[in-house]
């Protein structure tokens, strides 16, 4: 029952806060993930995510440092997004200035930033102020401890990355669909991948602390091929998307609030994974059962 | 090889387009070595020359879609960037992944997108283009078509539609008739032929050396260096064409090309 209430919003003001908040960046993610997977870089957020990690826990320990508890949101979001610009920076240049193809460049920035990371928490367990930092919780994100200017940092965070893909939607999707006809009508190609990523940027660092980095990629990509399966047109995926990751945050908020200790990004990812495997069995064109139909009718008038 | 004489006759400022010792390399290996060029306005010129002569190359490199070694680039007498608007590029079909979710209409307006910038809707009059656009081109029945169920002409026609939409004066097209039917050719070929007429300059590279006296007035012929260029009638001939292709053309090939002139 206690999870109802969640879903209704009766489970108090905090958890009704929460999910509220995990709808709008659900909502954010599936539209920048439109964009992101249409520009087929989604490997490339998955690495942007993990290189979060060591910036999460230099923030803690400077702000430790400087006599704090270590734990304000908005500290530790911004060491995150430093690291990650850091991590995307370094893909960049091996891509750029070496022989390295793209996609080991970006093997070996997640795999050293999430390691660095990971050694860095470890160290942070062991110190006194570390205990009770909940730290681990930006792996796989929770809602446990959230505060109300934590979720209303979320909510407004998507709201401003939402409107941001929406006044870039036009020039994304030609850089998606023609990166030369972008490039000749005047557009500067890498000045807007740039925007990409940062939009990228924005929903992963907005939403570590709720779904955290191993599964936000997750978030990003499955809401927006679930909206391709049911529409045609990109400007009307971005709505789509939006609307499944929204579903997915919330629900995911709210059952993680009404059953202790389960960590929401794995819920979340879970409830978009069930929608996408449902519309890929009855999407109208795309679907599996859809063309299986138009084989047999095409057996039968033929045959 | 000729000595560059069109470009002391035609001022930059009197052509669409001069390119002058453009120069590409993509790594360390040169594509394009400084080639001089000056488009005739309100002419149809053919880019000619055997596959890797950086033809495509150049005319990416003249629109800054991929960076120049060296050179530089005036459109009616201005800069590039001052006269972008000016231009309308067609990329090769098989660029672009034609599975995107996109109608035929939706590529069209992409045309228009620096027009109708960023937050703007389409006016009823910007639509009325769109369609019309799709008409010029015989394609106005597949305007809510999903891209990806269009045939390779098809493609080719909503891609010259695009370019129609921009309204622009001076057209840029990469192999347009690559891998389309007769009749599409045709058609694409009319449309070139009738944006001439409106006083518009086209310059198209151009594989098919059997066609170039029917469809173009003037060719420039390169193989990485520029070879010659200037008008059909006397420049795409013999001498030139075994230059640009070090002699590999057949004398069977050659002597049909010369028959038609």
């Amino acid at each position: 029952m206690s999870f109802l209430a969640a879903l209704s919003l009766q489970a108090g003001y905090n958890a009704a806060l929460v999910a509220v908040g995990a709808a709008m960046l659900g909502f954010a993610a599936g539209a920048v993930g439109t964009f992101l997977t249409l520009r087929k870089r989604a490997l490339v957020a998955d690495a942007l995510a993990h290189a979060t990690l060591p910036g999460v826990a230099l923030a803690f320990l400077a702000m430790v440092a400087l006599g704090g508890d270590g734990r304000s949101l908005i500290g530790l979001l911004a060491g995150s997004a430093l690291s990650a610009g850091l991590g995307l920076w370094l893909i960049e240049a091996m891509a750029r200035r070496t022989r390295l193809p793209e996609d080991a460049a970006i093997g070996a920035v997640l795999s050293v930033f999430f390691g660095a990371g990971v050694v860095l928490l470890t160290v942070i367990q062991t110190l006194s102020a570390g205990r009770q930092a909940g730290l681990e919780g930006f792996l796989l994100g929770s809602t446990a401890g959230m505060l109300w200017q934590d979720a209303v940092v979320i909510a407004a965070g998507g709201a401003v990355a939402l409107c941001a893909t929406y006044v870039l939607r036009r020039p994304l999707q030609l850089l998606a669909f023609d990166p030369q006809q972008a490039a000749a009508l005047g557009y500067d190609l890498r000045r807007l991948d740039l925007a990409l990523m940062a939009l990228v940027m924005a929903v992963t660092v907005i939403g570590l602390k709720l779904v955290g980095l191993v599964l936000i990629v997750a978030l990003l990509i499955i809401p927006a091929v679930t909206a391709r399966l049911w529409s045609n047109r990109s400007g009307r995926m971005i709505w789509l998307a939006g609307g499944i990751g929204a579903l997915s945050a919330y629900v995911g908020a709210a059952l993680s609030a009404s059953v202790a200790d389960v960590p929401t990004g794995p819920i979340m990812v879970l409830i978009a994974a069930a929608v996408f495997a449902v519309s890929l069995l009855v999407a109208p064109q795309r679907g599996i059962l859809a063309g299986a139909i138009r084989r047999a009718r095409l057996r039968r008038d033929w045959a | 090889m000729d000595t560059g004489v069109g470009l002391a006759v035609l001022k930059p400022a009197d052509s669409p387009l001069t390119l002058t010792g453009i120069t590409v390399a993509y790594g360390e290996k040169p594509v394009v070595l400084a080639v001089d060029a000056a488009f005739e306005p309100r002419a149809m010129t053919a880019i000619i020359g055997p596959n890797g002569a950086g033809k495509s190359t150049l005319l990416k490199a003249a629109l800054g879609i991929v960076p120049r070694l060296a050179g530089a680039v005036t459109v009616f007498g201005q800069p590039l960037a001052a006269a972008r608007s000016r231009i309308a590029y067609v990329p090769q079909r098989a660029s672009v992944d034609w599975d995107f979710p996109a109608t035929v209409l939706d590529v069209v307006r992409m045309g228009m997108y620096r027009q109708v910038g960023l937050l703007r809707r389409f006016t009823p009059a910007q639509k009325a283009r769109t369609r019309a656009c799709l008409d010029r081109v015989g394609m106005e029945a597949f305007a809510d078509r999903q891209i990806g169920q269009l045939s390779g002409g098809q493609q080719q026609r909503v891609f010259l539609a695009r370019a129609l939409a921009q309204a622009a004066d001076l057209y840029l097209l990469d192999e347009p008739f690559a891998g389309v039917d007769a009749a599409t050719e045709r058609a694409l070929v009319d449309v070139l032929k009738t944006l001439k007429a409106e006083g518009r300059t086209i310059v198209a590279v151009h594989h098919d050396l059997a066609t170039v006296r029917d469809y173009f007035d003037e060719v420039l012929l390169i193989n990485q260096r520029r070879i010659a260029m200037g008008p059909v009638g006397t420049t795409f001939n013999r001498v030139n064409l075994q230059t640009t292709y070090g002699g590999r053309l057949g004398a069977a090939q050659v002597a049909e090309i010369e028959a038609q002139a």
